[in-house]
């Protein structure tokens, strides 16, 4: 959590507390020195909080730290802090933690005459100098208020106490109890820790218990005013800061193959963004849960580790089911690469999920996430509170370069209503989102998918066909003829159809063209009798023209054979005309 | 004073005092030295012979103070008998501190 400090005038010292998110909070840390009360109700986390400021001193600023308990013995602490992995113990055998349980007992106490708490502060100097401590709890302190009767002068004494270890130089965390109504204190104990009051909470929401931190007061640095909620988990106290967190991770062009070829190709053809963030939306059985499947399945076969957070189905059920669809989780699981975390979402509340999927990410470093599904994660809780804890996930996960893909549940289900507005207003966090559809048409129900949005890449517009059969996952056009569009068997029926209709007119064709073939012979042939005929015609005629001919020339022949022979007799005759 | 000269000066009692009694104290400051004399007083008035007082200055074995649960000084322990008894202040109210010790007050 290292955070520059705006680098204007020198501000306060301040000792960072190694708690995450708190010292993002107060810029820093608490204010070096100095003393901070850290109040809440009971069982809310002070001691916890105060614990680990000890704990993350000891062990990574090198700042040894004295705990001055007043409620539990050392035995009960050093027990209940080793669930979060803090050995007290071994600190203390170090000598980097010293341990002091400070117990009094009203029944066995009587006073008379003055006194003072002299002996409060030499058993606290004297912790503080055998380990050279730099860092006092002291918890909490109003035990005192019901242990001594007198006070006026335990007043007193505070007043001494605080200014003691400010002189002394110690960053302290003095608890104490939540007072009635809005005191912050049951004794006032913020009258005299004046420099810094933090506040913790914890409070019931729909059966879930939510805790919740704010810096009440920082003399002399700025600080976050919200409320943030804080968990505390396996690895110990961290507060989830909402608005601290900046827009400021690293990104890359690399691409991570979705694991479905077309719909690679519908990415631009390589897939989502490495580290970005996929939102798979659609209504209950549209396959949401078998894309991320694949997604991570596909991430293992490439020899990269995956987490799937499952909020709906148990491990053993999910990698039956996901072996219908051809995906086979389980050889990943025995191979390391991939952990499945199952859990109902009721189970504790979405900051401690958070918490939970921190520190599943942390210990096993994984490239790619599935958190399937998010809508019943954070459908079950106040809606305003959603959004920040996914932001915190999504921030988290990029952070780390891990591509992260969440499936979300739609309300409604039919397929063209718009389911877009359940979705918890969180696609704007999200870079790429694939929206799946159901279509009902002519008794079937159909599986479509297409990409909502992509941030960064050209992506196709198209809607495809999303099949899922036993050799897995598959994405088919689907058919977009006249005003509708097909899937399923409809398509299938719409494909037949038109194939045997384009069978139909090539035959048509082709008889057409045979037809043509005929008829231009037909007409050939007409064409060939015809000349025929009219060749025939023609001989005809030339015949009659030379029979017409050879008749003229025999008739000639003969009228002049005639008057050859005539022209004897005829010639006679007229001479003998000629003569008489 | 010294919790050596004290511890001298009831020797003859040292073997099996009814009464063991510690005072805690830091330093020898006028509150200090004031429990230590009305301490002193009221056991020879009301204990005589029957009582061990060790005087811890905690100033110098401050490591003493967790053992007895000390918070304020100055604190009176009453060790013997059983069970545990704390006084606290500079043991002004003779009845008081006789309360606290549970012991009956000797008729004067």
């Amino acid at each position: 959590m290292k955070r520059k400090m705006p680098d204007s005038l020198p501000t306060l010292p301040k000792t960072p507390t190694g708690i995450e998110g708190l010292d993002e909070i107060t810029g820093g840390g608490l204010p070096a020195g100095r003393p901070t009360l850290v109040s809440g109700s009971a069982g809310c986390g002070k001691t916890m909080l105060a614990v680990e400021f000890l704990v993350r001193g000891a062990t990574q600023f090198d700042e040894p730290g004295v705990f001055m308990m007043f409620e539990e013995n050392v035995a009960e602490l050093t027990a209940n802090v080793r669930s979060l992995g803090f050995d007290l113990a071994a600190l203390e055998a170090q000598k980097k933690i010293a341990l002091d349980y400070v117990h009094i007992e009203r029944s066995e106490i009587e006073e008379t005459g003055e006194y003072d708490l002299e002996g409060l502060f030499i058993r606290l100097g004297h912790a503080i100098d055998s380990i050279g401590a730099k860092r006092v709890v002291l918890d909490t302190l109003e035990a005192l208020f019901t242990g001594l009767p007198n006070h006026a002068i335990l007043r007193a004494e505070l007043r001494r106490l605080f200014r003691w270890l400010k002189d002394r130089s110690m960053t302290a965390i003095i608890t104490g109890e939540k007072g009635e109504g809005n005191a912050v204190t049951r004794y006032g104990l913020e009258e005299y820790v004046a420099d810094c009051v933090i506040v913790l909470d914890q409070r019931i929401q729909d059966q879930l218990s939510t805790r919740r931190l704010r810096v009440l007061k920082y003399r002399g640095s700025a600080h976050g005013m919200n409320e943030y909620p804080f968990l505390i988990g396996a690895h110990g106290f961290s507060v989830l800061p909402i608005t601290s967190l900046q827009l400021d991770h690293q990104v890359t062009t690399q691409r991570v193959p979705t694991g479905i070829a077309r719909l690679d190709e519908m990415l631009g053809g390589l897939g989502y963004f490495r580290g970005s963030s996929v939102l798979v939306s659609g209504a209950p059985g549209t396959g949401k849960s078998s894309i991320a499947a694949k997604f991570i399945e596909t991430a293992c076969r490439r020899g990269e580790r995956a987490l799937l957070f499952a909020y709906e189905e148990s491990s053993a059920q999910i990698v039956r089911n996901m072996r219908s669809v051809g995906i086979d989780l389980e050889r990943w699981i025995k191979k390391g690469l991939l952990e499945i975390h199952a859990s109902r979402p009721t189970l504790q509340g979405h900051e401690q999920h958070l918490v939970t999927m921190h520190d599943a990410v942390r210990a096993f470093h994984p490239t790619v996430v599935a958190v399937d599904p998010i809508t019943n994660l954070f459908m079950a809780h106040n809606d305003a509170e959603v959004k920040p804890t996914l932001m915190r996930l999504i921030d988290f996960l990029k952070k780390e370069q891990i591509t992260a893909i969440f499936t979300s549940l739609t309300t409604g289900g039919d397929a063209m209503t718009a389911p877009e507005d359940s979705q918890v207003g969180v696609s704007s966090l999200m870079d790429t989102w694939l929206l799946l559809r159901n279509i009902e048409f002519n008794g079937e129900r159909n599986r479509t998918i297409f990409v909502r949005k992509s941030r960064g890449m050209a992506h196709s517009n198209q809607v495809r066909e999303f099949v899922l059969s036993d050799t897995g996952i598959d994405l088919v056009d689907v058919y977009l003829g006249g005003d509708r569009v097909l899937t399923g068997s409809a398509r299938v029926a719409q494909e037949a159809q038109e194939r045997s209709a384009a069978t139909l007119r090539e035959q048509d064709h082709q008889l057409k063209l045979r037809q043509l073939a005929s008829k231009r012979k037909a007409i050939e042939a007409q064409i060939a009798a015809l000349q025929a005929e009219a060749e025939a015609e023609t001989e005809e005629v030339h015949f009659a023209i030379a029979q017409e001919t050879l008749q003229e020339t025999t008739a000639d022949l003969n009228t002049a054979t005639m008057t050859q022979q005539r022209h004897v007799t005829t010639g006679l005759n007229g001479l003998a005309k000629e003569e008489r | 004073m010294s919790g050596l000269t004290l511890l001298a000066a009831n020797q003859e009692a040292a073997a099996s005092p009814k009464f063991q009694l510690r005072l805690y104290v830091a330093g020898q400051t006028a509150r200090s030295l004031a429990a230590f004399a009305n301490l002193q007083r009221i056991c020879e008035t009301h204990l005589a012979g029957q009582y061990y007082i060790e005087v811890i200055d905690l100033t110098k074995t401050p490591q003493l103070a967790a053992g007895d649960q000390i918070l304020a000084v100055p604190t009176l322990v009453r060790r013997l008998p059983e069970p545990i008894k704390k006084i606290i202040g500079d043991l002004s109210n003779e009845g008081r501190v006789l309360v606290g010790l549970d012991v009956q007050p000797v008729a004067i």
